[in-house]
């Protein structure tokens, strides 16, 4: 994996506050690191390591208050408003724990509305909706409205409209984290498949070792730092000494 | 630097409209019982506004009193403001998290104020039109019970004015919660509270 040398983010010394004074409390004190083209990354952490801090920073959901996040080279920090909006847009695939689906349109509607915003024709749109659809697996379902599908089903949606604009990094917060342990492998499965033949870069947040299982590299943050990285090769003699 | 190059691919573009229409046609659809509410509340305040309007008109005027009719029918049309208002607001608070999601999917700002301001202008001319309609009714039951000459003339002036004036009412009330809508973070898609 040492020949993935494209970085498309990368974080310099980014750290962030909340509050002033008394209150103040550093949830990131200081993270540089590079994420990789290709590469199927996740971040593990405790609860107020300042994991979802760091998850959002990358994700151009929030900007730091020092240092600078550079996704595809551009610094996050000196967009506007709407040119973030538009790096989301055409960057970033969001997948969320709560599939979050916009519930009263049909599953290709979910699928087609980033590309509406790209500017795409709403014909090409559909078009490329459906075969991302059927990339999923879902692609028979299409007309179905989020509430007459089952949990795994939606994510899958969740995950075809993360695709849309053909981004350049999925992030996947607890993907896993509202399903159970059969419909989570598949959509584990789906995103590996993704990741090594599409070659779709997905950085996740995550608690569910199957996921990290299938990691390329795994970044713990504690106390607001990157505590430790490991790759998978580390794993693999990690498994390898259990045994 | 490729920074700047970077950079430089930015286009300003919005979705076409119709996007946005759609976007507010589900959000009517999906909230239908609590936007009936909300547009009961627009319809009740032009029906008293509507059926003043006709009174006003009907011969040998029931108010005699022109100045405390008029304050009369500001006080009611500000209250439906109010009230409009504040359901607005709640619909926005209720709403982050598909508000956020819209922003992670690549909405503008602008494009969360104008779904927002569709959606009113949309709730506006159902309530208000429905409202007209029924003071219009009222007005001339209450003129016929009273045994006055019901003014028929004025009926379709008053729709106009009644309709009208419940859109203005309702894209008025509809700013702070635009302003509000925008204003929210992307990242509220990640919480989790409700």
């Amino acid at each position: 994996m040492e020949q993935q040398t494209d970085v498309v983010v990368r974080t310099v010394n980014i750290v962030k506050q909340y509050g002033e004074g008394e209150a103040l409390v550093r949830a990131l004190s200081g993270i540089s690191c590079e994420i990789y083209a290709g590469e199927y990354l996740s971040i593990m952490g405790p609860s107020g390591s300042g994991k979802s801090t760091f998850f959002n920073m990358i994700g151009g959901l929030d900007k730091p208050n020092e240092g600078s996040v550079f996704v595809n080279s551009v610094d996050i920090a000196q967009l506007t408003p709407r040119e973030l909006a538009f790096l989301r847009c055409h960057t970033i695939g969001y997948i969320f724990q709560t599939f979050n689906l916009i519930t009263v349109r049909t599953a290709l509607e979910n699928v087609t509305l980033p590309m509406l915003f790209a500017g795409v024709q709403p014909d090409d749109a559909e078009e490329k909706g459906m075969k991302l659809l059927d990339t999923v697996g879902l692609g028979h379902r299409y007309h179905h409205r989020p509430t007459e599908l089952s949990g795994g089903q939606q994510q899958r949606v969740a995950i075809a409209r993360a695709l849309a604009n053909s981004p350049a990094i999925i992030l996947a917060d607890e993907p896993t984290g509202n399903l159970d342990l059969k419909t989570g492998q598949e959509i584990i499965d789906l995103l590996k498949m993704l990741q090594s033949e599409h070659g779709v870069t997905i950085i996740s947040a995550t608690h569910d070792h199957k996921m990290l299982d299938v990691s390329d590299r795994i970044f713990h943050i504690r106390d607001g730092q990157l505590a430790e990285i490991e790759t998978k090769a580390d794993l693999v003699t990690a498994s390898a000494a259990g045994k | 630097m490729t920074e700047q190059t970077g950079r430089a691919q930015f286009k300003n573009q919005d979705p076409p409209l119709w996007v946005a229409w759609h976007q507010a046609l589900a959000s009517i659809r999906v909230r239908f019982f609590r936007q009936l509410i909300t547009s009961s509340g627009i319809a009740l305040g032009i029906a008293f506004f509507v059926s003043m309007q006709m009174l006003r008109m009907a011969e040998s005027t029931v108010a005699k009193d022109e100045a405390r009719l008029t304050w009369l029918i500001g006080t009611s049309l500000i209250m439906c403001l109010v009230g409009v208002t504040n359901s607005m607001l709640m619909s926005v608070t209720e709403r982050f998290r598909e508000i956020g999601t819209i922003k992670c999917l690549g909405a503008s700002d602008s494009f969360i104020v104008r779904v927002f301001f569709i959606e009113a202008a949309l709730l506006g001319f159902f309530g208000s039109t429905l409202g007209s309609l029924l003071g219009i009714v009222l007005s001339i039951i209450v003129c016929r019970v009273s045994g006055l000459n019901p003014p028929y003339a004025a009926a379709l002036s008053s729709l106009g004015l009644g309709i009208g004036m419940g859109i203005a009412m309702t894209v008025i009330s509809a700013i702070a919660p635009a302003i509000q809508a925008a204003k929210m973070p992307a990242a509220a898609a990640l919480r989790m509270d409700i």
